[in-house]
């Protein structure tokens, strides 16, 4: 494992080294698809900048980094494309790291016997921690992301690192990661279900409301969390003595004030929305990222890993400001479902779909500001269209996964009451 | 015993230094160094100024200017208004103003090739006040006084609101008496997008004395104003000594009207001016309200330039923007000034073409960068002084729509670096207020400055836009404010008769003038939404979200079932029928 792991650091830091020295370093930092108002590194430079001539980073509306992030590029600014690419290993090894420790432990042997070959085999199952490496390594997203030296890239290693801790089972360290995860964006608040769901799993207590061990253990992680969380905001309180980061960032995050174009869903909305319904169309588009927390925590509480899946998918997919960063967090999960490739159903159309519109986006970006051939239009539909293709890719997953689960439950090969060969739906 | 003779100081600038006559002075001419008699407690006087340009342009510029010394702060309330306009005098005590300047302007002033101008103004409307240290709240007092001021002009100062109000820390000093430099008293806001016509003219007429029925005044007639490359109105009030021992203040109040009109669309292509032909009508009488009303030519460059017709026998020299200029004095208020006729029609007649003088400081600005992402502004400072660096002080007031990037900021001279001194940057705030950046720079002599900064282009909500967004959105000008070195003291002529006691130091007289120059306004586009779809897109979105929303929610509330087909209609008749009969199914 360490031989092709260490071939394929190698080969990652060499493309991001040889970008960092083309002339694209300078045209990537600016694409709308790589960096958000959130996270463009020229708005931490200029956060510096303010911050050199004396007057509060978040006295104007351009920067809406987290205090710690200034303080964190005060000292390594003048590394920060090492930083970035230190990330980016970091991120590849613990996945890499994780992986290892697969469900295949909690796949007991109580599936019927024809199931056998939708079980993986530890030989499939050794490869997985390397692919996953791969795909988030090599993924053209996170190349750029690197290349534009977003701090999208420091909030993937911190859902890295606690997804790491959660899966080794320290709660201590989970906690204190997602609270930074949080105090980063405030979006991975929803990965607190699945991560105590996942915990409680590995300590053997069951979910039920009258057991004491259960609320033993929550009220323990939850005030582990809020602790964190509250020492992160205090400290960021006395760097810079004034509390106005809170709406510089929270509000800003929540609020949706610039509308710059992305690859969301926000900004145009935003942009034509009539002014009498903007505060309850907020309300509506920010519900919706939490909302599925509960009703998703109630169907996966036994499969908590794929919890973690969805929910990542869903904020990259319904974020406020989301960008490709975002998007290769939870595409680099996908190689960990390879067994659900027989009960995909879309597959092809949906990575058609992406490549396409991945393709399109800088093609009718041009064409909009630069040539004046085109309008807004044009870049809104693939915005549509780039999300109705991820919203289909993570449902599809979805899909297989339940499937699957249901197979190993009922047999694989299913008969109708007259022997013939039954179909499923979902009724 | 020798004694030393210290020479008068003379306060004034437009006092004239000497006079010159050649024909005997009738008895009714007063000579300047008399003092006037008792002083009324308000007096009006009234001058035009007709400077032929070097480019065959005529610059006109008429100042009307109302003294009055009365007590604006008092409680009890002024109630005899004689001269001062009272429609001003009421928003004045109201809103304790201590200095209001508001300016209109149509065009932009081309400074290398006019020169200088007397009171520089930047193109559209402009309005900076100082109130008094009484005001509790100003920003208030602020909102109240542009509503008031854009019904008393008749212009769209309502659109002056937070997003376009700045308080410069070093730029707009107050230009009158008094110690109040604290700028939370000072609002200063421009609207480049103001146009000017009739309609702002004939308020600001009709706060005159006389009007338009009398004096200097009657010239003032619109479709030869308008029909000018450059015009500009405006009022200035502020308080001023009332003489020069300045024992006590009086209120000031100057009007003035600048105008440049153009050689080859009035003039017909004939090298020949004349009032009649700029303003169509001439001089008949002085406002009877008025205790001066004189009109001066510039006859500098006479007679090389052109020729002057009639002659005055009243020459006047005061040193002005730096430069020494001769006038010839017609005197209004002396009837033998409209000779037979009864009415005064200057006649000038050109000569020549010379270049003229550059002026020391000038100032230019541009947008660079393409597309409708990012962009650069750029600000180019000309010192002309050959040997002599002055520092200035650089004002920039930025919309929030244009975000600036201060670590983008550069300042380079003649390819070097040049570090700013002293920099004030208030960044903007998204729909409340602009950028303001202040920079003290210093800049070398003979060289041009460039000061470039880039900025990113928001788009906005579609209501934002104007009516015709496509137009593009305007920058105000940045204003550039400099203490310059005089012409006149460049004079370094060692050869010239003079004692040596005053000739060591180069400080002579005015060695140096306050001079503001104002660049052009920006036009910068913005990147726009389609206005025709706010419906479809609501609809799309609203689509793309219940996608989601509907494949989970049938994902997380559905069951795997093994699908029994559904039997033929026959069948499921007969079921329905066994179902009432109690009897088992088919």
């Amino acid at each position: 494992m360490a031989a092709p792991l260490t071939l394929l650091l190698i080969v990652a830091v060499t493309i991001r080294a040889v970008l960092f020295r083309s002339s694209l370093a300078e045209l990537i930092p600016e694409r709308v698809e790589v960096v958000s108002p959130l996270n463009a590194w020229k708005r931490v430079v200029e956060g510096l900048a303010l911050l050199d001539l004396g007057v509060s980073p978040y006295a104007g509306d351009v920067f809406h980094e987290t205090p710690l992030i200034i303080y964190f590029f005060h000292f390594v600014i003048d590394y920060a494309e090492i930083v970035f690419m230190v990330m980016t290993r970091l991120v590849g090894c613990v996945f890499l790291l994780q992986f290892r420790k697969q469900k295949y432990a909690l796949e007991a042997e109580r599936y019927p016997l024809d199931c056998l070959e939708l079980i993986r085999t530890p030989k499939e199952m050794y490869y997985i921690p390397l692919k996953v490496a791969m795909f988030y390594l090599l993924n053209p997203f996170t190349i750029l992301s690197c290349v534009a030296k977003s701090t999208c890239g420091l909030n993937n290693a911190v859902i890295a690192l606690f997804i790491l801790c959660t899966v080794k089972g320290s709660s201590l360290m989970s906690a204190i990661f997602l609270a930074l995860a949080t105090y980063q964006s405030i979006y991975p608040l929803t990965l607190f279900a699945p991560a105590l769901l996942y915990l409680l799993q590995r300590l053997y207590i069951p979910v039920n409301w009258q057991r004491s061990s259960f609320w033993l253990f929550t009220t323990q992680y939850t005030f582990m969390y809020l602790g964190s969380l509250c020492v992160m905001v205090c400290l960021s309180f006395f760097l810079l003595s004034s509390w106005d980061f809170l709406s510089s960032v929270y509000g800003f995050i929540l609020s949706v004030p610039d509308l710059t174009p992305n690859i969301g869903l926000f900004w145009y909305f935003f942009a034509e929305m009539f002014e009498h319904f903007r505060l309850f169309f907020i309300c509506v588009f920010q519900i919706n990222v939490f909302f599925y927390t509960i009703p998703l925590s109630i169907k996966l509480k036994e499969h908590p890993i794929f919890l973690i899946f969805m929910q990542i998918a869903i904020i990259s997919i319904f974020k406020s400001y989301p960008t490709v960063g975002d998007i290769a967090l939870y595409m680099a999960f996908l190689p960990a479902w390879n067994h659900l490739y027989r009960f995909l159903r879309n597959i092809f159309l949906v990575s058609v779909v992406l490549l396409a519109c991945s393709a399109l986006f800088p093609v009718l970006w041009h064409l909009w500001i630069y040539a004046g051939s085109a309008n807004s239009n044009f870049y809104y539909a693939i915005t549509l269209l780039f999300n109705v293709a991820q919203i289909l890719l993570v449902s599809d997953y979805f899909y297989a996964y339940l499937r699957r689960e249901h197979h190993l439950t009922h047999g694989l090969y299913l008969k109708r009451k007259d022997g013939s060969e039954a179909t499923l739906v979902l009724k | 015993r020798p004694y030393l003779v210290f020479p008068k100081i003379r306060l004034l600038q437009w006092e004239a230094t000497e006079v010159k006559e050649a024909d005997h002075v009738p008895d009714t001419m007063q000579t300047p160094d008399v003092p006037p008699p008792t002083p009324a407690k308000d007096q009006f006087q009234e001058e035009l100024v007709i400077r032929p340009l070097h480019s065959g342009d005529i610059y006109a510029s008429f100042q009307f200017r109302t003294m009055w010394d009365t007590d604006f702060l008092r409680g009890s309330k002024v109630s005899h208004y004689r001269l001062f306009p009272k429609s001003l005098g009421q928003v004045i005590s109201k809103f304790s103003v201590r200095e209001l300047h508001i300016s209109f302007t149509q065009g932009y002033w081309r400074t290398m090739q006019w020169g200088q101008p007397f009171l520089p103004s930047p193109p559209g409307a402009e309005l900076w006040v100082w109130f008094q240290d009484t005001v509790t709240d100003v920003d208030g007092a602020w909102k109240e006084l542009t509503n008031v001021l854009s019904g008393i002009f008749c212009a769209s100062l309502n659109f002056i609101d937070s997003t376009n109000t700045v308080q410069p820390s070093a730029s707009f000093k107050p230009l009158g008496l008094g110690n109040v430099t604290d700028q939370r008293f000072l609002r200063y806001a421009v609207l480049p997008r103001e146009i000017v016509c009739t309609e702002n003219l004939t308020p600001w007429k009709k706060l005159l004395p006389c009007g338009s029925k009398a004096g200097l005044a009657v010239l003032m007639k619109s479709e030869k104003l308008f029909h000018s490359s450059f015009h500009s109105q405006a009022l200035h009030f502020r308080p001023v000594c009332q003489d020069w021992k300045c024992k006590s203040t009086v209120w000031e109040l100057r009007q003035t009207l600048n105008v440049v009109f153009d050689l080859h669309t009035s003039g017909q292509g004939k090298r020949e001016w004349s009032l009649f032909k700029m303003f169509s009508r001439t001089l008949t009488e002085a406002c009877p309200l008025a205790s001066s009303s004189k009109v001066y030519v510039d006859v500098t460059d006479n007679p090389q330039l052109f020729e002057l017709s009639p002659t005055t026998p009243l020459l006047s020299q005061a040193v002005v923007l730096g430069d020494r200029r001769t006038y010839s004095v017609y005197d209004l208020t002396n009837q033998a000034t409209f000779g037979q006729t009864r009415s005064l029609n200057m006649l000038l007649r050109w000569r020549a073409a010379e270049n003229m003088l550059r002026p020391l400081l000038h100032g230019e600005r541009y947008v660079a960068g393409y597309g409708l992402q990012t962009g650069e502004i750029h600000t180019l400072m000309y010192n002309n002084h050959p040997y002599r660096a002055f520092p200035v002080l650089l004002l920039d007031t930025v919309p929030w729509y244009l975000r600036l990037y201060i670590h983008t900021l550069t300042v380079t001279s003649k390819g070097r670096d040049n570090k700013p001194s002293y920099i004030h940057y208030q960044p903007s705030k998204d729909r409340l207020r602009p950028h303001l950046l202040e920079m003290l720079v210093q800049l070398p002599p003979n060289s041009v400055t460039e000061v470039t900064m880039q900025f990113e282009r928001a788009l906005l909500k579609w209501t934002e836009y104007t009516p015709d967004p496509n137009h593009g959105f305007y920058v105000g000008s940045s204003v550039i404010s400099a203490l310059v070195p005089s012409v006149v003291a460049m004079d370094t002529n060692s050869t010239r008769e003079c004692p040596l006691f005053s000739s060591f130091f180069p400080c002579k007289e005015e060695s140096s003038y306050f001079m503001r120059v104002y660049t052009e306004p920006l036009l910068v586009n913005l990147p726009t939404p389609d206005f025709s779809m706010p419906y479809n897109v609501i609809c799309l979105t609203c689509t793309v979200v219940a996608v989601g929303y509907g494949s989970l929610y049938n994902l997380l509330t559905r069951t795997f079932q093994v699908e029994e087909p559904s039997p033929g209609l026959a069948k499921r008749l007969a079921n329905i029928i066994r179902r009432l009969r109690g009897v088992p199914l088919l």
